[in-house]
């Protein structure tokens, strides 16, 4: 058993979401499905169903987020569920607590899931190694690792736009060393069979031996953007850059930036996706954030009908568990 | 053990048109539960030449087992193209047993507002009622074993049929 994947209880059903790395296709779409569902949800007059109604779900966030934390909130009291919101950095870890005696306190009072964001790789397996069996993990982001629900989101949005993952090129263009985001989408993209990963970056914000996950580098847009179906937009990630891994933003956005002219080079019907938030004029051009081949406010959308369905297939999980 | 027969599906559905065209309401919208419901819904609408859209509900998110046997797998999206608020709503089920699911069907209805009235039509009415609900109109009422779980099945050419099975002791998800 010992080669089991942490996030699958025994039954083979998700437990905690903590990387799209190793997760079967039939989860990855069983979430897919269920999120469309919730979409039509969303769409109504009264955004709420009954489904988590008495439970508990806790954001811990260590570190700073607007969007994925309120998108987490909004799905979970569009579930009915009971949300708090923590802020840990003026919270009992400033006075010395450790991470896991804050998950124990915080489990003492009945909480049911957890939505984990820290700047360490690796605290939400961390912590759901954990917890007890009852209680669930979701994995909102940790250090350089992983991003699930975003990668989530992302895959529900070009399904929703090319409806096939079979015969799609996709370009992940950007910061791509500093990404847990780019890592959770090359694994769930691979996953979901899609033929050709492209990822376009300067050298110095690539990973060493980024190779091995099954993607084809390029340094040069011109030649990577040809042919695409997909671009997805990475962050340029300043606050996470602590060596001149650039010369300077005007100078990255000369070369990398995405600007009409470069996304022309790309198949006519491309999408343009970013997890946001976007830094306008560094890596992507108002003209395209803003343009007719830009689906970056339906993923945002979409986000919330997704982290609706990981919730719910996760809720669901403890239940199947023995 | 006698084999239980079980009634003819098509014949059935004669018997629920029969009744809703005796005293069924003026100017209903359809609304039929998912998977069954759908289909006898989508045969009334066209039998009754119903002018509003069919409605669609799946009850997934509105179950009380939820906390027991998990969300369904295979949940479909709910699609209610009327307006909700002051119709008169004709829900379709296929079988009637616990009443669970219909009392799902109405509060899920009720997130898109307040309708004038909702009737209820079944195919099978068979014992065992949990909750206190009826069908205005049914195609037939069965006494059937409590552990075994009656199901409608629609073939390629649109052919209903009944039948019967023991319920799975251990449900999956």
């Amino acid at each position: 058993m010992s080669n089991r994947n942490p996030q699958l209880n025994r039954n083979g059903t998700l437990q905690h979401l903590l990387s799209t790395e190793g997760l079967p296709v039939s989860i990855l779409l069983n979430i897919l499905d269920a999120a469309e569902s919730f979409v039509g949800v969303t769409e109504r007059d009264v955004k709420k169903v009954p489904l988590l109604r008495g439970k508990s779900i806790f954001n811990l966030f260590f570190e700073p987020s607007t969007r994925t934390r309120t998108t987490f909130e909004i799905a979970a009291k569009r579930l009915s569920a009971d949300v708090f919101n923590l802020n840990i950095a003026v919270s009992a870890q400033t006075k010395g607590e450790t991470l896991l005696d804050t998950v124990d306190n915080l489990s003492a009072m009945n909480a049911d899931m957890f939505v984990v964001r820290h700047a360490q790789s690796g605290a939400s397996h961390l912590i759901a190694n954990h917890v007890q069996s009852d209680i669930h993990v979701i994995n909102a982001g940790d250090g350089r690792h992983a991003h699930p629900t975003q990668a989530l989101l992302d895959m529900f949005t070009i399904r929703h736009y090319k409806r096939d993952f079979h015969n799609l090129r996709v370009a992940i263009i950007g910061d791509i060393l500093h990404s847990r985001v780019a890592r959770s989408q090359i694994h769930a993209l691979t996953t979901l069979g899609v033929p050709e990963v492209r990822v376009i970056a300067p050298k110095t914000l690539l990973p060493s031996m980024v190779d091995r996950l099954g993607v084809r580098v390029y340094n040069d847009m011109s030649k990577g953007l040809k042919d695409i179906d997909v671009l997805m937009m990475l962050r340029l990630q300043n606050e996470r850059m602590q060596a001149a891994n650039l010369p300077s933003p005007e100078e990255y956005f000369k070369y990398y930036g995405l600007t009409s002219e470069k996304l022309s080079l790309a198949r006519p019907d491309a999408i343009v996706m970013h997890p946001g938030p976007m830094n306008r004029g560094v890596e992507i051009d108002s003209s395209v954030a803003d343009g007719k081949q830009s689906v970056i406010l339906p993923q945002v959308t979409f986000g919330i009908a997704v982290r609706m369905a990981v919730m719910s297939i996760l809720a669901s999980s403890q239940v199947s568990g023995t | 053990m006698k084999s239980i027969q079980l009634p003819d599906a098509e014949k059935l559905f004669n018997n629920l048109v029969k009744e809703i065209q005796q005293d069924g309401p003026k100017d209903f919208a359809l609304v039929g539960i998912r998977t069954g419901g759908v289909w006898l819904a989508e045969r009334l609408h066209r039998k009754f030449s119903v002018t509003q859209p069919l409605g669609m509900l799946d009850v997934s998110f509105y179950r009380d087992d939820f906390n027991k046997i998990g969300l369904h797998a295979q949940v479909k999206r709910s699609e209610i193209p009327i307006v909700v608020d002051g119709a008169h709503i004709l829900l379709v089920d296929d079988v009637l047993q616990t009443g669970r699911t219909i009392r799902a069907a109405i509060n899920q209805l009720f997130d898109y507002g307040r309708p004038a009235t909702i009737s209820l039509a079944a195919l099978v009415d068979r014992d065992g009622r949990e909750l206190p609900i009826a069908a205005q109109y049914i195609g037939a009422k069965l006494e059937l074993p409590a552990e075994k779980k009656l199901e409608l099945q629609c073939a390629n050419d649109g052919k209903l049929s009944l039948s019967l099975y023991d319920k799975n002791p251990a449900p999956t998800v």
